[in-house]
């Protein structure tokens, strides 16, 4: 019961935990995907996991932007990065994923004109104060990023700011829940439903999970107890033999999601044909680009970009673990050559990637807990 | 980039309405308000923001535990960080 007092609720924890253990039928294995990135760091973080019993187990699901993009996709945004004219922006959880070559900060450490930026629109205001420069913004996210770079680029458009451009890296989650429910030797029997993203897309885009494929649908808070109080109504529905798209986090998701939001999107991208997720591969109409209206300010075709693809090391499992497969620690290179300050895979980089919470909350807290061999 | 800031709408800015000041622990800074613009936004309120821009409204009580949550995440300090680093609604 780790960290269980410092909740703001320890008494409805505790509830909760007993709720969870009463409607776990001990006859049956409970396999629940958490979609998004900031539920697995939290699930490590307050030592969820302790709080279960066995026979219900959480899989981390591909909800972490850097996590998902394939190592390809950032040596093709260094290679932008390194043409004279450019000054090459990105949010601070990509300045350290790995490239082929190196991260964009190694990139920066020898020469290449690489700025973090908070918001696409510090990168839109450095384009306007370098006229004579070419500001490239490294858009990565899901739904919950992607409306601000939308705005951005109408912003960029309305201001008529022209060496501003996007390599954009926008994902979108549905698809990927599809493909995880298409794949075979699947055995999940439900989902927490992301929290942010839903503030976006509402709760109607999940409806296709419990039509066409039975599986009950909890859309989540962050804090402990939101946790749990899903993992409740997920265990409700399956005792009834319920399918539901439920919203626990009804005080943020808003069940239509933000349409001034949606109708951004609409107006600037559109879906690629398909796009390639790390550890998933390639999934149809699964990421975002820039619309032909916007094609001025999109990097991709303002520059040439390789298009390499890169394998990822033979050795690291980044792939398994993102589908559930394997537990952070199982990979072969986990805690040795793979650890939060020499990444080999994405996976370690994000806070809210499985291996980095995993090694983080679980791992050093093992490796303090035991004596020198 | 995950990060959900909570903030209180201070005041709105003169001559550009889609931004906004909002005070998130005593830090003031603009942020983007184009998205909530239409369902009305009034200073006093609190929003939760994702890089540079007020996505969601939210009650008093959701901002304090969403302020509890980044602390006990141990992610306050980047939150506080990126609120600073907010710079296009700054004079240049």
């Amino acid at each position: 019961m780790r960290y269980v007092d410092e909740f703001r609720d320890p008494k409805l924890i505790r509830q909760a935990a007993r709720e969870i253990r009463r409607l776990a039928h001990p006859g049956r294995h409970y396999r629940i995907m958490e979609v998004c990135g900031g539920h697995t760091h939290a699930i490590y973080r307050f030592g969820l996991e302790g709080l279960l019993p066995a026979n219900l187990e959480l899989i981390h699901g591909p909800g972490c932007p850097v996590c998902v993009l394939p190592m390809g996709r950032t040596d093709d945004g260094l290679a932008i990065a390194e043409l004279p004219e450019v000054i090459f922006t990105a949010f601070g959880d990509v300045m350290r994923v790995p490239g082929t070559k190196g991260s964009p900060l190694e990139h920066k450490a020898r020469g290449a004109e690489i700025r973090m930026v908070y918001s696409p629109l510090d990168a839109l205001k450095l384009a306007q104060g370098n006229p004579d420069r070419h500001v490239v913004f490294f858009a990565i996210g899901f739904e919950t990023t992607a409306p601000s770079t939308a705005l951005t680029l109408l912003k960029a458009r309305e201001l008529g700011v022209r060496n501003f451009s996007v390599f954009c890296n926008h994902v979108t989650i549905i698809p990927a829940i599809r493909a995880i429910l298409e794949s075979p030797g699947m055995r999940l029997d439900a989902f927490v439903g992301p929290g942010h993203v839903s503030t976006v897309i509402g709760c109607r885009p999940y409806e296709f999970i419990t039509e066409d494929f039975g599986k009950p649908i909890v859309v989540s808070g962050f804090e402990p107890l939101d946790i749990l109080q899903s993992l409740v109504m997920i265990l409700r529905q399956l005792a009834a033999g319920r399918a539901e798209v439920e919203n626990q986090y009804a005080r943020v998701v808003p069940w239509e999601g933000n349409l001034p939001a949606l109708r951004a999107l609409d107006e600037v991208f559109e879906l690629r044909p398909y796009f390639e997720w790390r550890g998933l591969g390639f999934i149809s109409q699964s990421a975002l680009k820039l619309r032909d209206a916007f094609a001025e300010w999109d990097a991709e075709r303002r520059f040439t970009v390789p298009g390499i693809r890169v394998t990822d090391p033979k050795a690291a499992q980044c792939g398994e673990v993102l589908k559930g497969v394997l537990k952070p620690p199982q990979c072969k290179l986990f805690g040795r050559e793979c650890t939060p300050e020499r990444p080999v895979g994405a996976l370690m980089v994000s806070s809210e990637g499985a291996c980095a919470a995993y090694h983080h909350y679980v791992h050093r807290v093992a490796a303090a807990a035991s004596p020198e061999p | 980039m995950c990060l959900a800031i909570p903030g209180r709408v201070v005041e709105f800015v003169a001559d550009r309405p889609q931004l906004a000041v909002v005070e998130v622990a005593g830090v003031r800074r603009q942020v983007n308000v184009d998205l909530l613009r239409e369902d009305g936004l009034d200073p006093g309120e609190w929003v939760l923001i994702h890089v540079g821009f007020a996505m969601s409204k939210i009650s008093a009580t959701s901002a304090e535990e969403q302020m509890r949550m980044l602390a006990m995440l141990g992610e306050d300090e980047e939150a506080m960080r990126e609120i600073e680093g907010y710079d296009f609604g700054q004079e240049s």
